[in-house]
């Protein structure tokens, strides 16, 4: 079962790239990303009380102890979830888009799709490394081929950046299989490496050689510099992919491999990383506060939140730790959304300084309103999708250290601050002769911002259906690992 | 302390019925959000209004049942639940959250009636209606959540709405500001919430009213862990029901319409801050420090906010900062622990300052927009039943004997010469001497005098048509008669105290320890000094000589006063201009030039050691062969040991 | 014929072939001319095949002039393709100086 999330995208993404298919490429993409996401859909009514499901094993170097071994519990399918839902709604954004070389660009997108569902998905150490690596590929393509003013100085920047962060997670990733022992040969699988005692020393190295690889995926401070001009100059889809699944992969990370890996001296590293991550979130805020160019702006506020994400998975408690991830869920579909508002902004004035908007509420009330609901559900207003992570996130920084979970919490008034302003110089305001001519949105365009605003409300109002699948596989993995 | 009664076969009926209550302004926004723009305006009108009717009749039902049986609880479904920390959706009725009930459904019912006229000419009609219906939804979330979780979704909600309705009029970009600047006011607020409600969790294993109180009695606390929840909680009151240091946004607020300033800002939403203070009650008994502390805010703000009042010329900036005034005499009452008496003051101050703002509404409306006190006057004649009802509504809040004001005004004070002397008792005094004397100043200014605006706004002039002036005089019979829902009971006048025995169940009686004979003197000493109040300023600002002059004219502390004492502009240089700084710092020099610069430092000291080496390989056949000559050597000798 | 060879001390064919050798190097180290330095490669490996037969002869193991044969093939191989290469070079610079041969750097 969990094979097909990985396989339907890879040979649509073959068949792509190989064949070529010129005027069906796009149709081809929805067609597997929403295949996906109806095996998804059947995923969702698994049971996951009991730990890993939908296990599937082949011995890949087995004297190496490598084995292609996938599996899923509620943390991988809420993962599952969000990289299947925003699937189609990614294609869907650059429907009217003319690519060059349109089969290539899907394929890329599919093969991208593949990867990420194989990090969630891997069992095993090394297959999650190299399908880690692999989501690398295609999205460097992406935002090198079509992306904007300097794109190959930018994602060259970005490529090395993230790299050499995994890098040191491979280091570390390989000292700890080196200590394994599983009669008498070394394992890559996910249990023999949790059961490895290391020695605090060694622990601590293995720590961070995780953290600089995840933190800087996510990104978190001061890590995080190649993620604003990468945003900027990717294409939308590329930014959406980035922010809304990729940076995913480093939380999840977090969670799956780097503390249960080295729980040993988490207490000695941890106040430095949660740190780290806290002071992410008010240094991106501030910055975001006096952004001019609208893309810029949404990418700082997407490191401050996931700077709150982070630092509620590193506090390593249930609040936090659930938080985490139905945050992670929640901002995937938030910050699709203000991409797509951005892009649509973009592509109807011809510009991203929000100097030159403004009064689009009334040459485009549709727009203005979705806009609206997407914006409180970052805002993390209740009753959106944001709030109840953005609440259990504070709650378990908090739970953590007082003084860290008051910081963590000016993030809700910064948050408002620079939303707004935003909201504010978009939409309110006179209009301008350029914004006056504002179309509203197209039927495609409203029915992806339509979802992804109904799901910010119906989120919103019931978090506990994610909550719910999680909960087991968060018990299991918090008794197992204990610092 | 809240006891919940086994259901009968009524109170299922009347359980089924509880969500409707908030949900169906919630349908009503829904339809007027979705389709008001092809309805008429009759049709959004109706629907926007008949639903809080409804509501309202509902309400009434509700009031009933908890009279006859007690507190109601109805849990729709479960919220969240993560480990201990889980919420209900779900509602509590009980004697507090129904009064508030009845105030917002039926506040809230006249207003929108009021709005059908004051909005019709707008183009944003259908959308106004479903703001407010919006927010009705959010308040009643608020009041009727039977959690801390619930109350901060309504907390929460209702900001959302008063930003949307404050910059309703969207393409003016200073009310756009004015919006932001409320939303952020309350959300400063609501850190200080959201961090006590973790405080109440961590220390009650539970968000639920009922749970927590019935905890209450059972646990040891430390006095300092009860003083910081407290303070936490009232740091967000302090945001919502605009006290100082968090009260600049409502003033500002008043870009919005006036119905808008009419409920939000003057009836419901601002006593948020002043429910949960009563709401948690029990919590705040336990710690004097913190309620000294709620009641020296609330008194400084009394103050401050009534001597801003004095010299203001926009007829609704007055009537905000008689709201901040009389929303910081609330908190004194609740600091003195005359948690009633609160509640007393929030309801007659929710009739009579709607009744003022919507009378006010009135005066804009036949002005044609025009809000400015120094071009007005003399309306009397022009507008009779705005000019009536707005002389009940000052008289009112001034504390004319027998009117609700008086009443409820007068509580407050003998608790506070009761619980804090005679020094709280005359800083009191002098907050409602001030407040007396700018409603009169408004009053005699506007009505009467000389018409003092343009000729065309004189043509213009005229009364409000009834579906205004209907709900004006329902709020005023009502600023009128509302006093005798608790009379003190010195007076014997029957039923005494009838609404401090209503709350009793879930605010004890406070005990008073003064005798009949200080009552009455006290009485009488603020009584008199109101009359005399209401009637020298009507020969000072009756006079033309002494009208409000032009803002550069104003000299000393006037101009200070003026200026609000300039606190915008020192919140400003203090805050937004920093953080604005930081954020260019930070980007600027921080981010682009520190830390990318390192990233692109260590990239290109790659690249020049690169330089650097590669000149080593020059392509000389004999600088190669040397080298190779030269490291055989090495070798050997390396090896020779 | 083995007395013959062992009349001279093997050190004497140690001195011999270590001097050709070192005259082989400072020949390739010094010499400008591609030519000559090719020589020189030339007398270097000879100098070693010297060696290589000279220990065969007197351990009586055949091993050594064995590897004589390869060194004789490869040298042979590598003065035609040496020769080769810089014929071509020559064609395109009409120079055989080395010095100037520092396409490489490029």
């Amino acid at each position: 079962m969990s094979l097909i999330f990985i396989l339907i995208p890879f040979i649509a993404s073959a068949i792509l790239l190989l064949l070529r298919p010129a005027g069906l490429s796009r149709h081809l993409a929805l067609v597997a990303a929403l295949a996906n996401l109806a095996a998804t859909a059947y995923c969702v009514c698994c049971d996951y009380s009991q730990g890993m499901t939908c296990t599937f094993s082949v011995p890949w170097v087995a004297s190496a102890g490598i084995h292609f071994s996938l599996g899923m519990d509620g943390i991988t399918l809420i993962m599952l979830v969000l990289t299947n839902l925003l699937a189609p709604l990614i294609i869907l954004t650059s429907w009217d888009h003319k690519f060059d070389n349109e089969p290539r660009y899907y394929g890329l997108v599919l093969m991208m799709l593949a990867a990420l569902n194989g990090v969630f998905l891997a069992q095993d150490g090394l297959v999650f490394y190299i399908f880690y690596e692999l989501a690398l590929i295609p999205i460097y393509f992406i935002c090198a081929i079509w992306g904007g003013q300097d794109r190959i100085r930018v994602t060259l920047k970005f490529f090395i950046y993230t790299f050499v962060g995994s890098l040191f997670m491979l280091v570390a990733l390989l000292w700890v299989y080196l200590q394994t022992n599983v009669n008498g040969a070394h394992s890559f699988a996910w249990a023999d490496l949790v059961a490895v005692q290391l020695s605090p020393a060694a622990a601590h190295w293995v720590l961070v050689g995780f953290f600089i690889a995840f933190a800087v995926k996510m990104p978190v401070f001061p890590l995080h510099t190649w993620q604003p001009d990468t945003y900027v100059t990717s294409p939308t889809t590329g930014t959406m992919l980035l922010s809304g699944i990729m940076l995913k992969m480093g939380a999840y990370g977090v969670i799956r491999w780097m503390v249960p890996l080295a729980p040993e001296a988490m207490h000695y590293v941890d106040p430095l990383f949660i740190s780290l991550a806290v002071i992410g979130i008010l240094y991106a805020s501030i910055i975001a506060v006096k952004q001019s160019d609208i893309k810029r702006l949404v990418a700082y506020s997407s490191i401050a939140h996931v700077g709150l994400i982070a630092a509620g998975i590193l506090a390593w408690n249930k609040t936090g730790v659930q938080g985490g991830i139905i945050q992670m869920l929640n901002h995937g579909i938030n910050v699709v959304g203000l991409f797509f508002v951005v892009d649509l902004l973009e592509r109807r004035l011809g510009t991203r300084s929000l100097a030159d908007m403004g009064g689009i509420a009334k040459s485009a009330p549709k727009f203005a309103t979705l806009f609206l609901i997407i914006v409180l559900g970052s805002v993390a207003v209740p009753l959106t999708n944001g709030f109840p992570g953005e609440f259990l996130l504070l709650n378990g920084v908090w739970n953590y250290n007082f003084w860290l979970g008051v910081l963590a919490g000016l993030t809700i008034i910064f948050g408002a601050v620079y939303m707004l302003r935003a909201y504010g110089l978009v939409v309110f305001g006179a209009p301008t002769p350029a914004t006056e001519r504002f179309e509203d949105v197209n039927t495609r365009e409203f029915l992806v911002l339509g979802i992804i605003a109904g799901l910010v409300i119906v989120l919103g109002f019931f978090p506990q259906s994610i909550l719910g699948l999680t909960e087991a596989s968060v018990d299991r993995i918090l008794s197992v690992v204990q610092f | 302390m809240l006891s919940v009664a086994e259901p009968t076969f009524v109170q299922d009926i009347m359980n089924q019925l509880i969500p409707l209550i908030p949900f169906l302004p919630l349908i009503g926004f829904a339809i007027n959000g979705l389709f008001g723009s092809r309805l008429s305006k009759t049709a959004v009108g109706v629907i926007g209004s008949g639903a809080l009717l409804v509501s309202f009749l509902l309400s009434v039902m509700a009031f009933n049942q908890v009279a006859a049986s007690g507190a109601i609880q109805v849990n729709l479904y479960q919220f969240f639940s993560v480990g201990n920390l889980s919420a209900n959706f779900g509602f509590l009725v009980d004697q507090l959250s129904v009064w508030m009930m009845l105030i917002v459904t039926g506040v809230g019912f006249l207003i929108h009636v009021y709005s059908i006229g004051y909005m019709h000419d707008d183009d944003g009609f259908w959308k106004f209606f479903a703001y407010l219906n919006l927010f009705i939804f959010s308040m009643l979330l608020l009041i009727m959540g039977d959690n801390l979780l619930m109350l901060f979704f309504g907390w929460e909600g209702v900001g959302l709405c008063s930003y949307l309705l404050i910059g309703f009029w969207y393409t003016n970009t200073e009310y756009g500001k004015a919006a932001r600047k409320a939303f952020i006011m309350n959300r400063i607020g609501d850190l200080g919430l959201l961090l006590g409600m973790f405080m109440i969790f961590q220390n009650f294993g539970s968000l639920t009213y009922s749970e927590i109180f019935a905890v209450l009695p059972n646990i040891r606390l430390e006095a300092g862990v009860v003083t910081l929840i407290c303070i936490l909680l009232f740091v967000g009151a302090m945001g919502k029901s605009a006290q100082l240091p968090l009260y600049t946004w409502l003033p500002d607020a008043m870009a919005g319409p006036t119905p808008v300033s009419a409920l939000i800002h003057a009836a419901t939403m601002v006593t948020a801050g002043v429910y949960l203070v009563a709401r948690f009650n029990p919590l705040y008994n336990l710690s004097p420090d913190a309620m000294h502390f709620v009641a020296i805010i609330g008194l400084i703000t009394c103050i401050f906010a009534a001597v801003i009042g004095l010299r203001q010329n926009d007829i609704k900036k007055v009537l905000a900062y008689s709201t901040v005034s009389q929303l910081g005499l609330m908190f004194v009452a609740l600091g003195m622990g005359a948690y009633a008496s609160a509640m007393f003051h929030v309801t007659t101050h929710a009739f009579f300052k709607a009744l003022l703002f919507l009378a006010a509404g009135s005066v804009i409306h036949g002005m044609g927009g025009e809000q400015d006190i120094r071009k007005m006057g003399g309306l009397r004649k022009a507008m009779p039943v705005t000019f009536w009802v707005f002389l009940i509504g000052t008289m009112a809040i001034a504390g004319f004997p027998f009117l609700s004001g008086f009443f409820s005004k007068d509580e407050i004070f003998a608790y506070t010469y009761a619980h804090g002397g005679k020094l709280w008792w005359g800083l009191a005094g002098l907050g409602a001497m001030f407040t007396a004397i700018y409603m009169c100043r408004l009053l005699y200014v506007t009505f009467f005098g000389n018409f003092r605006g343009t000729h065309e706004q004189e043509h213009h002039l005229h009364e409000s048509p009834k579906i205004m002036t209907i709900p004006l005089i329902i709020l005023a019979v009502l600023s009128v008669a509302g006093g005798f829902l608790n009379t003190p009971h010195f007076m014997h006048l029957g039923n005494d105290q009838w609404l401090a025995h209503w709350f009793s169940a879930v605010i004890p009686m406070s005990e008073m320890h003064l005798d009949a004979s200080t009552e009455w003197t006290l009485m009488t000493f603020t009584t008199s000094l109101a009359l005399v109040i209401i009637a020298v300023s009507y020969f000072i600002y009756g006079k033309p000589s002494n009208l409000p002059v032009a803002d550069e004219a104003q000299t000393g502390l006037t101009r200070v006063i003026a200026n609000k004492f300039y606190v915008d502009e020192i919140y400003d240089f203090l805050f937004v201009r920093p953080v604005e700084k930081l954020s260019k710092l930070f980007h600027y020099y921080v981010d682009i030039q520190g830390i990318d610069g390192i990233v692109n430092g260590v990239a290109s000291a790659v690249q020049a050691l690169g330089a650097q080496v590669r000149k080593l390989q020059n392509g000389n056949i004999e600088y190669y062969l040397l080298g190779m000559v030269a490291g055989a050597i090495l070798l050997m000798l390396t090896f020779w040991a | 014929m083995l007395e013959i060879v062992r009349t001279v001390p093997i050190d004497y064919y140690v001195y011999l072939s270590t001097i050709l050798f070192v005259i082989g190097v400072f020949g390739v180290l010094t010499r400008r001319n591609a030519i000559v330095v090719l020589m020189c490669v030339e007398l270097m490996l000879n100098a070693v095949n010297l060696l290589l037969a000279a220990f065969s002869t007197y351990l009586s193991d055949a091993q050594g002039q064995i590897m004589v044969f390869f060194i004789m093939v490869v040298a042979a191989a590598e003065a035609a393709v040496g020769l080769g290469i810089l014929v071509s070079i020559y064609r395109n610079t009409k120079s055989t100086d080395i010095s100037f041969l520092d396409n490489l750097r490029n």
